[in-house]
């Protein structure tokens, strides 16, 4: 019992991993660690909804394009 | 600056502020036994898999081998090449901020882990160049191609990626063209900035033309890359409206949607009514390129481009890795020749001219990119936690990138080679039908049975295609033994015709989110340019005014789809033409990066290690300005655009209405002005990067003699953040990761 209860903590470890590497590529938790930033560096001052938070994130790729390779 | 150094166990601990944790971890314990003995024995298993590659002959050599000797190459080029130029070169400081952190906004400045980061980054670099270029490049036999993508990668290819990274982290995350103005001078950075411009225009341009040589006459491929645009709007609106955020989850919903309209696509395309709407011709599609690239890239950027982009990655990834696997589990077998007899003779349909410059040129991507420096600099610095790390992302992106031109390497070397060159060669050699194509690949003298008219018309109708005939461009090629490795692995041959159209959909997708992404940047360039002429002009600058936006993108996609229309009509074969300029303009590219990197290393009084770019800066003019050299003087025909230039206009002018491959007066004209611009382009390549080249020998022998221009690199900042350099985190690493973890755990409490 204990060692498939270790196999089980294994397995929900890899797909908790699993889960924030997607949302970290993606952009799933990109506006957590925009409020985690603001937390840490200007703690107390107002932020930004998360539907806020993407339109200023498009309007910066419109301002400054990045590139795609060949 | 002031750092606090403290050696504990041969692992000294940097700090930059008595009251945090250390910043930096320098593992200086000497290696265990046990690695020593791993790495013996991945050195090992390379050699012999090296060996099979290279000596075995005839149809037995399995594509596992070439897997294997990548992935050994990799891991020593990783553990002991990567490692001294970090130790020579690079040097990095953990004690000193990134850009990432400097200017930390929550945004699009932010430390990313490097596991992450290395995901984004390799998503930039990688697209259609490393599938396309070594699919090509099979005309020569697998062996020069599978020299080049390893040893390419691992001494010129992953160098640039690195040390563009390395020194854009320096300065700021200061892009190539600011880099090279600053190092260079105002002649050697305009002519740079000129330079990337113009190659620009041709990547988009050859880029647009493999995805319309793919997509003509195939209805069912033009349904489901079709469908992706109102897939990509639908997500966009979800992200805008719905659910913000939800990338995952809306870029999962559109792969489902992705997928089901490639299934679509087949039953569309056998109905009368889809057959009818989707069978476009070259010349319709290329004008469809066109204005959904204008449209694409003044749209704003949540509506099509960002959801695209989404779509792209998740698909480039999980593609890339699906055929790994699938070649792991099918375990193919080469039907290419090692070397082939057009290696030597240059005669070869695909594409002209000998081993020697050609293959460099074709394979580009694979091997070397100088596309890649444009992403290494600039928007990878943003997001880079650590200098330390930049071996993983730099070194180890390009890496994974040869990996992808190893895998397009076997996908084509394990086609039937007169299939390979009926679906390859171009139609004024094939002749259009099975029975004609037939004859041609028959009539060159390749190993095995010859082809009959059935087996190529059979071939087709499996992958549920009208005609595979000079289906020239490489996409077609790589879906077709796509389709061959994956339905080996997964479904048999019912699901053949899927897993081509797939494949196809694959390609086309993030070609045309290139073509989006790129002319964006190449429309900036442009405003950006003519802004600083001065005058009227100087509103281009804000990239807020429309009519501003409007008229750069219309001069930017007017200029590549000018060359693709070009391209498309020509009746030489455009890809064949195109496809070496394409080559060409890209490692010239790499000629500039290398160039700014190694003036860079001179001016920091290393000399001693300036072989490390200087070598692979040194071959790769060699080969582009030789390539450049043929395709301006050289007298044969196939070769040289000026000679044919030339004989096509004595032809008219002799008043003959056919001459050639031209079967009417309005062909002869085409010949005459594409080669004309084809020749114009070699010329204004080649002067660009005799200019930077110059400008760099002229700066480079001033800081020699210790003067000059001073290196622009900026006063270092104190970092006061943690991330490990190592993929896995040492116990040292580990140890240090968890104060800092605790302190962040206090201070939120």
């Amino acid at each position: 019992m204990g060692r498939l209860g270790d196999h089980v903590t294994h397995l929900a470890h890899l797909a908790r991993r699993t889960r924030w590497y997607v949302a970290s590529l993606m952009g799933d938790n990109h506006y957590q660690r925009y409020l985690e930033y603001r937390r840490r560096a200007h703690p107390g001052e107002p932020v930004i909804s998360e539907a806020e938070y993407w339109r200023l994130r498009h309007r910066d790729a419109e301002r400054n394009p990045a590139s795609r390779c060949c | 600056m002031e750092c606090i150094e403290e050696t504990r166990d041969g692992v000294t601990y940097v700090r930059t502020d008595k009251d945090l944790p250390p910043v930096a971890v320098i593992d200086r314990t000497p290696v265990s036994a046990r690695n020593k003995l791993a790495f013996a024995a991945v050195a090992l298993v390379g050699a012999v898999a090296w060996a099979v590659i290279a000596f075995v002959r005839g149809e037995t050599v399995n594509a596992v081998w070439f897997v294997v000797a990548a992935v050994c190459t990799y891991v020593i080029g990783f553990r002991f090449y990567a490692r001294f130029i970090e130790r020579t070169i690079v040097r990095p400081r953990d004690e000193f901020a990134t850009p990432a952190e400097i200017y930390e906004n929550g945004t699009d400045y932010l430390p990313t882990d490097r596991r992450v980061l290395f995901g984004h980054h390799f998503a930039a670099i990688a697209g259609a160049g490393p599938l396309v270029g070594p699919v090509l490049a099979i005309q020569m036999g697998y062996l020069p191609g599978t020299i080049w993508i390893l040893l390419g990668a691992v001494f010129a290819g992953c160098v640039q990626d690195y040390l563009v990274l390395a020194i854009s982290t320096r300065r700021r995350g200061r892009s190539l063209g600011q880099m090279a103005r600053d190092e260079l001078g105002p002649i050697g950075g305009t002519a740079a900035i000129i330079g990337v411009l113009v190659i620009m225009v041709i990547l988009l341009a050859v880029l647009a033309l493999v995805v319309v040589n793919a997509l003509a006459e195939s209805p069912w491929g033009v349904f489901s890359i079709a469908m992706t645009i109102p897939i990509a709007i639908f997500m966009g609106l979800y992200l805008r409206v719905f659910r913000p955020g939800r990338v995952s989850e809306v870029s999962l919903i559109g792969v489902i949607l992705l997928l089901a309209a490639v299934v679509a696509g087949g039953w569309v395309a056998g109905t009368d009514w889809g057959a009818e709407w989707f069978t476009l011709s070259k010349t319709t599609l290329s004008w469809c390129i066109i204005i959904y690239g204008l449209a694409a890239s003044v749209l704003p950027v949540w509506f099509l481009l960002a959801p695209r982009d989404y779509l792209s990655t998740f698909m480039k990834i999980g593609t890339i890795a699906l055929l790994a696997v699938g070649i792991l589990l099918a375990r193919p077998v080469m039907q290419a020749p090692a070397v082939s007899k057009f290696a030597e003779a240059g005669n070869g349909p695909v594409f002209a001219g000998s081993l020697f410059p050609f293959l460099f040129i074709t394979i580009a991507c694979g091997a070397l990119s100088g596309f890649h420096s444009l992403i290494a600099s600039g928007t990878t610095p943003k997001l880079l936690e650590k200098e330390s790390q930049m071996r993983i992302i730099g070194y180890g992106g390009m890496l994974t990138e040869s990996f992808v031109a190893i895998m397009a390497l076997i996908t084509a070397s394990i086609l039937d080679q007169h299939l390979y060159f009926a679906i390859n060669a171009p139609t004024a050699a094939t002749g259009g039908t099975a029975e004609t194509a037939a004859a041609y690949v028959n009539s060159l003298g390749l190993s095995g049975p010859p082809a009959t008219a059935e087996q190529i018309t059979a071939a087709a109708a499996g992958v549920q295609e009208g005609s595979i005939v000079s289906r020239t461009g490489g996409a077609p090629t790589l879906a077709f033994g796509m389709s061959q490795v994956l339905s080996t692995a997964f479904g048999g041959p019912a699901l053949k015709a899927f897993w081509y159209h797939f494949a196809i959909m694959f390609e086309a997708l993030f070609i045309l989110t290139t073509v989006d992404a790129g002319t964006r940047v190449a429309r900036f360039m442009l405003s950006d340019g003519l802004s600083n002429l001065g005058g009227p002009l100087r509103r281009l600058h804000d990239p807020g005014w429309r009519p501003g936006a409007w008229g750069a993108s219309l001069i930017v996609v007017g200029a590549w789809g000018s060359i693709l229309l070009m391209g498309v009509t020509d009746p030489l074969g455009g890809i064949n033409t195109l496809f070496p300029l394409f080559g060409i303009a890209n490692q010239l590219l790499a000629a500039i990066a290398l160039t700014v990197v190694t003036v860079v290393v001179i001016k920091k009084g290393m000399l001693r290690w300036a072989w490390i770019p200087g070598i692979p800066l040194l071959w790769d003019l060699v080969v582009t300005l030789t390539a450049s050299w043929q395709k301006i003087f050289s007298g044969d025909p196939k070769l040289g655009y000026w000679t044919q230039h030339a004989q096509y206009l004595n032809a008219k002018e002799a008043g003959k209405t056919a001459f050639g491959a031209a079967k009417n007066p309005q062909q002869l004209d085409a010949v005459i002005r594409n080669t004309f611009i084809q020749g114009s382009f070699s010329v204004v390549f080649a002067s660009v990067v005799i200019v930077v080249v110059t400008a760099a020998v002229i700066v480079s022998l001033r800081a020699i003699r210790g003067g000059g221009r001073p290196l622009a690199e900026e006063d270092p900042v104190p970092s006061k953040i943690f991330g490990p350099s190592k993929l896995i985190a040492t116990p040292a690493e580990r140890e240090v990761q968890k104060q800092w973890d605790a302190l962040a755990t206090t201070s939120r409490t």
